[in-house]
């Protein structure tokens, strides 16, 4: 069968990377292609190309025989190729409708008719299985329908190629099942979909073809997934067999390091209580909205808190910011690595050094040579993969960002609890099992550790106990030994019976 | 060789070599520009723009916005000659005027910090109180000094350049080390690049914006001296729209309206740039009308430089 998109021969460097080798592949049309790599495999690159966002060194891009020469975005627009990526774009303040036609009003002499517009809207949505009201604005929508409004965008433009990024990373199951059924209609419509994730399932649940890309290389091309097991997709991604990818192991735990008591705030009215030791790795599980990023922020100074106290080896650490909490031996490494994580633009020596240069200065006044040897160092120490210290970090992987931002609390002295919310969303398989290690290490090395994850494989697999949050509540206690997917799961579930005598 | 130009212009140092060029085609075609007596003119003649330049780099480097500068410039130089009348002490009158100067700033600062209102609506509403104020304490006219010894900051010279050039100079060195060398520096950027995981990273925002503010108003009232020193008065009116000229010169440096990017040798050169628009026209005696055209037309120039460099940047 012939290939309806092809890559062939793509080159692509950036300076001191190589971002993309003479990768070559095609997808047949009405076929959903999996596209898989670690970050940093090339993958965003492939398709910044594919729509016109970066132009390649070497190779072509040809859809239905036709090789596509784009100089923009738009061009690659008009070829019919469209990418949803992780960040929508779409208006907040217009309505579904308004968003779905903006650039092309159904309009008699500038005036819209908004009745049939509506109606238009209606019946494309009815017709392509999407069930979102078209007169409700985009910001009352939750991310899984906004997901469905772009995705509607791109059928309404008649797309012939769909790349979809990481569309289920902030979907709920049942979103994503409903994202699902919708990309399996746009197959039978005979159109190409990319399909770039990380998770296996999802991969599995949905392609029927797979490329795997490693280095900026193809690692691996599957015509069909069938036969293709997941061991074999993660060694081709990774270059090696990964036997444990937690690697968890026994530690000596020492005194209570964290005492938390009674936090409560405006977002987390009902107080929480507990406490970590030195040597631990604390986690915390709970659906998404049970409060644990609110506790754990708040413990941080990150947010204000109503009251409460949160004491350090018995010394009480105050309520006020995060710079007081740091100070104190609280660190936070927080959830959006991009919204409040990472300062863009800046090298990744300035973002490591952002709090702990202040015990290289003399009155005010930097040690550039001093602060370029602790940079460098923790770089090394955590293997975060760079050409130099003064690139921009910006240019990292979701892994390798991570990484800094640990180097940036590693660098700073005296960290007592270090608090890692969600420490590996977005990164890639190779790079979990450093961060783990990393977080084994620091443990072993006498560290409290709070880490919050919302997937229970993570939890249960690097964590010695688990506390359970529902609904603003610590809802259960579990060692390591007692750890059951089961018992955990229903911990995390609003109780129906108690949510019935409330309501 | 056009891609070679192109990537000269469009590189790091691209407004340098912009501005090298242009400096020396104006030296060869325009009479009387590289003269001892025009150069020191054409220093003089940037010094306030070039004062204040120095921290509103800060300030924009950190994402806010400063337009109370070119009021705060009239009323510290109000304040300097009224206290120096009233007290017949010139050393009280500068003491009074820098204190002034920086309590607005403080106040700016709070305001924004504090109570979290857009610095550009806060700085909006100084620029149009502290204008007023020296209004009233004037009474709408300008207010001569008592002293002549008041001149003689302006006048006064050291190695043969005006004491002014020096205060220039010197402010020059001082900000980029700041900028470069310091905590306060560093930390600027990272706000600018991202203020909430400054935060979070341990970075007292609010106390920062507070002292970013009050070193503008400060240095605000530097400015207000020496220009009341050099027209010899103090005027009410004085420094009207400076605020633009300020912003304009940094945006051409280099400096980020969206924060966390600046470089002190980018905003000399865009000072300069400005300074020698201005000078070549008055030597080519076009008519001060136009020079308002030709001043935006640079600018506009800049920016669109700016744009093409940064996005040479992503696409490479």
């Amino acid at each position: 069968m012939s290939s309806y998109l092809e890559f062939s021969g793509i080159s692509k460097s950036y300076p001191g990377v190589k971002a993309l080798s003479d990768v070559s592949f095609g997808v047949r049309k009405g076929a959903v292609h999996g596209l898989m790599g670690e970050n940093g495999a090339g993958k965003s690159t492939l398709i910044r190309i594919l729509s016109g966002d970066a132009a390649a060194d070497e190779g072509t891009v040809r859809i239905d025989g036709e090789t596509q020469n784009y100089q923009s975005t738009r061009d690659a627009f008009d070829a019919g190729v469209v990418v949803i990526h992780q960040e929508l774009q779409l208006v907040p303040g217009l309505t579904v409708a308004e968003n779905l036609c903006l650039g092309r009003f159904p309009a008699t002499g500038g005036v819209i008719g908004f009745s049939a517009m509506y109606e238009d809207v209606r019946r494309k949505l009815e017709l392509a299985g999407i069930s979102v009201d078209p007169t409700r604005k985009v910001a009352e929508l939750s991310i899984g329908e906004r997901q469905m409004v772009e995705i509607a965008k791109a059928v309404m433009l008649d797309a012939r190629v769909i790349a979809l990024d990481e569309p289920t990373s902030s979907l709920s199951s049942r979103e994503s099942e409903i994202l699902f059924t919708l990309i399996d209609r746009l197959r039978e419509d005979g159109r190409v979909i990319l399909y770039i994730s990380h998770r296996l399932d999802e991969v599995f649940r949905l392609c029927d073809s797979l490329t795997v890309l490693r280095d900026g290389r193809l690692a691996a091309h599957h015509e069909t997934i069938e036969g293709v097991t997941r061991e074999q997709i993660v060694s081709e991604m990774v270059g090696r067999e990964i036997s444990d990818i937690w690697g968890w192991r026994a530690r000596p735990v020492g005194a209570v390091e964290l005492e938390v008591d009674g936090v409560h705030g405006e977002k987390l009215p009902v107080p929480a209580s507990f406490q970590a030791r030195k040597g631990e790795i604390l986690g915390f599980f709970g659906l998404i909205g049970a409060g644990r990023s609110e506790l754990l922020r708040m413990i941080s100074g990150a947010d204000p808190r109503a009251g409460g106290q949160v004491r350090v080896g018995g010394v009480d650490i105050g309520s006020g910011q995060p710079a007081e909490a740091i100070r104190k031996g609280v660190v936070l490494c927080s959830e959006d690595r991009k919204f409040d994580g990472i300062i863009q633009g800046r090298s990744l020596e300035e973002n490591i050094l952002i709090s702990s240069r202040r015990h290289l200065t003399r009155f005010g006044v930097l040690d550039l040579r001093q602060e370029g040897e602790v940079a460098e160092t923790f770089l090394k120490k955590l293997r975060v993969r760079t050409p130099s210290r003064k690139q921009d970090i910006i240019n990292l992987s979701g892994g390798n960002q991570q990484k800094v931002i640990l180097c940036r609390w590693l660098s700073e002295k005296g960290v007592r609890v270090l608090l890692v919310d969600e420490p590996t969303r977005g990164i890639d398989v190779g790079a979990k099992s450093e961060i783990y290690d990393i977080l084994y290490q620091l443990a072993e090395e006498g560290m409290a550790i709070v880490v919050i994850s919302s997937e229970l494989p993570e939890v249960m697999g690097i964590c010695d106990r688990i506390l359970v949050m529902c609904e603003g509540r610590i809802s259960a206690e579990i060692g390591r030994a007692d750890f059951n997917e089961q018992s955990i799961l229903a911990a995390a579930l609003p109780d129906e019976a108690s949510a019935a005598s409330v309501g | 060789m056009t891609t070679s130009i192109k990537k000269l212009i469009l590189g790091d140092q691209g407004l340098l070599v912009i501005f090298i060029l242009a400096f020396a085609l104006v030296s060869l075609t325009v009479p009387n520009f590289l003269t001892e007596r025009n150069m020191l003119g054409l220093l003089q003649s940037v010094v306030t723009v070039g004062v204040i330049a120095c921290t509103m780099m800060f300030c924009l480097a950190a994402r806010d916005f400063d337009l109370s500068v070119g009021s705060n410039v009239a009323f510290c130089g109000m304040v300097a000659v009224m206290a120096s009348n009233a007290t017949g002490s010139i050393f009280l009158g500068i003491l009074t005027a820098l204190a002034a100067g920086a309590l607005v700033g403080l106040f700016n600062g709070v305001v924004i910090a504090k109570f979290r209102i857009n610095a550009l609506i806060t700085t909006l509403a100084t620029m149009q109180i502290v204008r007023g104020l020296a209004l009233i304490s004037s009474d709408g006219r300008a207010v001569g000094i008592d002293d002549p010894m008041f001149y003689q900051l302006a006048l006064s010279k050291f190695l043969g350049v005006p004491t002014p050039i020096w205060v220039l100079a010197a402010l020059f060195v001082i900000f980029g080390f700041v900028l470069n060398r310091t905590v306060f520096g560093k930390n600027t950027l990272a706000m600018g690049g991202n203020p909430e995981a400054s935060r979070l990273a341990g970075v007292n925002v609010d106390w920062m914006r507070i002292w970013i503010f009050t070193l503008q108003g400060f240095i605000c009232a530097v400015a207000g001296i020496l220009l009341a020193s050099r027209i010899t008065s103090g005027q009410p009116n004085a420094a009207t729209g400076l605020e633009l000229s300020v912003i304009s010169a940094c945006v051409l440096g280099g400096v980020s309206l969206a924060g966390g990017r600046a470089t002190m040798t980018g905003v000399i050169v865009g000072v300069m740039i400005m300074g020698i628009a201005e000078n070549v026209m008055n030597l080519l005696n076009i008519q001060a009308f136009y020079q308002y055209v030709v001043r935006g037309f640079i600018l506009l120039l800049a920016v669109l430089l700016d744009n093409m460099r940064s996005s040479a940047i992503g696409r490479r």
